[in-house]
């Protein structure tokens, strides 16, 4: 299948200026997200970091972290780029135009304000993902099914014969986050002048409820809609078709089947009961098929491109990010095997785990999509530095190494000392020991933090130099005598 | 299979049945796993002594959840031997049967909680609030001085109808009886008499060592000291804790 294909019509007026406001709007939240990270990460290594305010525990600002980085940068990227692609793949102007794309974007952000907000003062649901109150999540919901409309819209006015296939996942992504989000957060109010609301189930089937909403949250938000991102941007970066469209129908319609029963092994020797569970584990093991074979699907579209990814440092990124999603969809199975799980739950090695995919994948495969996108938003030859993303790429990848490499560390030795028995049979640590023996493992996770914020404002700097029109004055000259002198 | 692949063609060109074939895929697994959950009587054990909570209770238990615990403590015991040493026997769905949201947690950066009840004094609980690291120098928990405030319970009685509508077994006169017995429980001076009769195993006390004013401290350390207390697990038998 080819994207936008050439034909004699000339293309429509895109709807824009709302998708440079969602950019750049994916770039701020961005940055506060990782802030909010590596603040909570400081917390824990250092708890006089709590301030003695009740505003800024680690409590009240670990939902503020999640949602920032979950909803804030990565809906704001999704919607940045779902808006972008649908409109180019279909050769139609979006859906109700430039008053829908900017309600949208005034309606998200107003969402996000909303729900930080009450986590700052302590209006929260106490659902992990799922914090906004009953007022906030019924607003989401408006904006979202006009999400819907404004996507589903633009798909039935296109004017290419068929729906492409990155426009498959943006679609899944939409529906079935409006589904969990629905069914997760029915509840009811304590009165209407009441921030606070009980949900409908209650103790195990509210677990159940939860973690199908929690890992779909996962598997559709940070899943289905950034592959959407993938299989238009690379094969655009790489200048090649898609490696293959039978694979890409397998294994779209068996990653959103199988997806949804993963949720229970969140709740493994939990009282969720063993069948539950046990669907959970073995649905989990069965996700990682389809999971390489959208890695596979992405890689291999560089088949005889290989050579961009040492000219072009944003499709990097890109590439990079595949690899980081390879990487934790097998990790993801691995880990939900309930021998495996009884030592990794409740540790960080499942933080580190959920890291390699919200920084590898999810962050990655946005940042080379903003770094694709700018350039041609903003009608600009190309970002103002070059050498700037490789900064960013390289600092940001070592960032994830020290994260993901100290969680490993600190969460198997902390689920092993839990366990651990002396010659008698007794425990052989107290809990606060395993508590005393994170504390450098803590420390070089917020270095790997701070690496991968730096690696943000590097990108910010870049883009805002890059919309003001710049080129960096080095770049034209640097490279050419650099080769003349190795001459 | 190769057919459908071939036919997959008029998928992709029809938005609306792509959206309802999507709707139908994801829909299977979630049914499955989420409806028996309803249906099947085992899911929940038949033990006795699970009650719902006072409204002292339930009041620490709001502060439990405005405060985020549950993102540092988990609220689960697991089957294995090492927990057992440390928290005692493993949680069961009957004791988190009342709570809204459940609260079993993800990540234990603090210890377990759901059987806290009882194991510490009620002094050592409103220390430990106030300044973490002065009963356990290497915690990394947050200071909570802040909840020697007053309580705000002027909404307790709405709270308790909410959670009745929900379908909580409060009666009308626990629901009428809300405020009274809130402070019944946080007042020694008070007759808790009928706050007991209404709550089984209820604990009247000045939790946070002042009996005279009702703080959030006083909540939360009422919550905390009857989590895992409820279920007598003496009197269990095998039978009762079967699940299906």
């Amino acid at each position: 299948m080819a994207i936008d294909s050439a034909t004699a019509q000339p293309p429509p007026t895109y709807v824009e200026d709302a998708i440079r406001a969602f950019t750049i709007a994916t770039m701020f939240w961005g940055c506060v997200g990782f802030l909010m990270g590596v603040v909570i990460a400081l917390q824990l290594a250092f708890p006089l970091l709590n301030l003695d305010l009740e505003w800024t525990t680690f409590g009240r600002l670990r939902p503020v972290h999640t949602s920032a980085v979950i909803f804030a940068f990565g809906g704001n990227a999704l919607l940045t780029t779902s808006l972008y692609i649908v409109q180019r793949t279909c050769r139609a102007r979006l859906f109700g135009g430039d008053d829908m794309a900017w309600f949208l974007f005034w309606g998200y952000q107003f969402f996000i304000v909303m729900a930080a907000l009450g986590y700052v003062l302590g209006v929260t649901q106490g659902k992990e993902y799922a914090e906004p109150e009953w007022y906030v999540d019924l607003w989401l919901t408006l904006v979202w099914v006009l999400y819907l409309v404004a996507f589903g819209g633009t798909l039935v006015k296109r004017e290419e014969p068929h729906i492409y296939v990155a426009n498959w996942f943006f679609l899944a992504f939409i529906i079935t986050v409006a589904i969990l989000h629905i069914g997760n957060n029915l509840a009811l109010p304590v009165s209407f002048g009441h921030s606070r609301s009980y949900g409908v189930a209650s103790g195990v089937q509210d677990a159940m409820i939860q973690w199908w909403y929690g890992h779909n949250a996962v598997g559709f938000f940070l899943t289905a809609g950034f592959l959407g991102i993938m299989y238009y941007l690379i094969p655009k970066q790489a200048d090649r078709p898609v490696y293959s469209y039978r694979l890409s129908i397998v294994h779209f319609w068996a990653l959103i089947f199988l997806y949804i029963w993963a949720g229970p092994h969140h709740l493994h020797y939990t009282a969720l009961p063993d069948w539950a569970q046990t669907l959970g584990m073995v649905f989990s093991i069965m996700l990682w098929m389809p999971s390489w074979g959208g890695m596979i699907n992405g890689l291999m579209t560089l088949s005889g491109a290989w050579d961009k990814l040492r000219t072009d440092p944003a499709l990097r990124f890109s590439v990079a990010a595949v690899g980081f999603y390879g990487m934790s969809t097998f990790e993801g199975p691995v880990m939900s095997i309930k021998a495996v799980n009884a030592l990794s739950h409740y540790t960080d090695w499942t933080i580190g785990h959920v890291h390699s995919g919200a920084m590898g994948w999810v962050g990655f495969i946005t940042f080379g999509a903003v770094y694709f996108l700018v350039p041609r938003l903003w009608n600009r030859p190309a970002m103002y530095s070059t050498r700037l993303i490789s900064w960013h790429f390289w600092i940001a990848t070592l960032g994830i190494v020290l994260y993901i490499t100290a969680m490993w560390v600190s969460g198997i030795m902390q689920g092993l000392m839990w366990r651990a028995t002396d010659e008698f049979g007794f425990l052989q640590f107290s809990f606060v020991e395993t508590v005393a023996a994170m504390h450098p493992y803590y420390v070089i996770r917020a270095l790997g933090g701070i690496m991968y914020l730096s690696g943000a404002l590097i990108m910010a700097y870049n883009m805002w130099r890059t919309i003001r029109g710049e080129v960096e004055p080095a770049r034209a000259s640097a490279i050419p005598a650099r080769t003349v002198a190795a001459e | 299979m190769f057919r459908f692949l071939r036919d997959h063609g008029v998928i992709e060109r029809n938005v609306v049945l792509m959206a309802v074939l999507t709707v139908i895929t994801i829909s299977i697994g979630g049914l499955v796993q989420v409806v028996p959950l309803f249906a099947v009587e085992t899911t929940i054990e038949r033990v006795g002594g699970v009650r719902p909570y006072t409204p002292l209770e339930l009041a620490g238990r709001e502060i439990y959840v405005r405060e985020g615990c549950y993102t540092c403590h988990s609220q689960m015991v697991r089957p294995f031997r090492d927990e057992a040493e440390r928290y005692g026997h493993y949680s069961l769905a009957a004791e988190s049967m009342y709570d809204r949201p459940f609260q079993w947690g993800s990540k234990r950066t603090g210890p377990d909680l759901a059987r806290v009840g009882g194991r510490y004094s009620d002094d050592w609980h409103a220390a430990h609030l106030r300044h973490p690291r002065l009963l356990v120098p290497e915690s990394v928990m947050p200071p909570y001085a802040f909840l020697d405030r007053p309580l705000d319970y002027s909404d307790i009685s709405d709270r308790l109808a909410t959670l009745r509508r929900l379908g909580v077994p409060y009666t009308a006169e626990m629901v009428a009886n809300a405020r009274a017995d809130l402070e019944a429980q946080a007042r020694p001076a008070n007759d808790a008499t009928a706050m007991q009769g209404r709550y089984a195993r209820a604990r009247q006390g000045a939790f946070d060592g002042d009996p005279r004013s009702i703080t959030e401290m006083d909540a939360l350390i009422a919550y905390l000291q009857m989590l895992g207390t409820l279920v007598d697990f003496r009197a269990v038998t095998p039978a009762e804790l079967r699940q299906q």
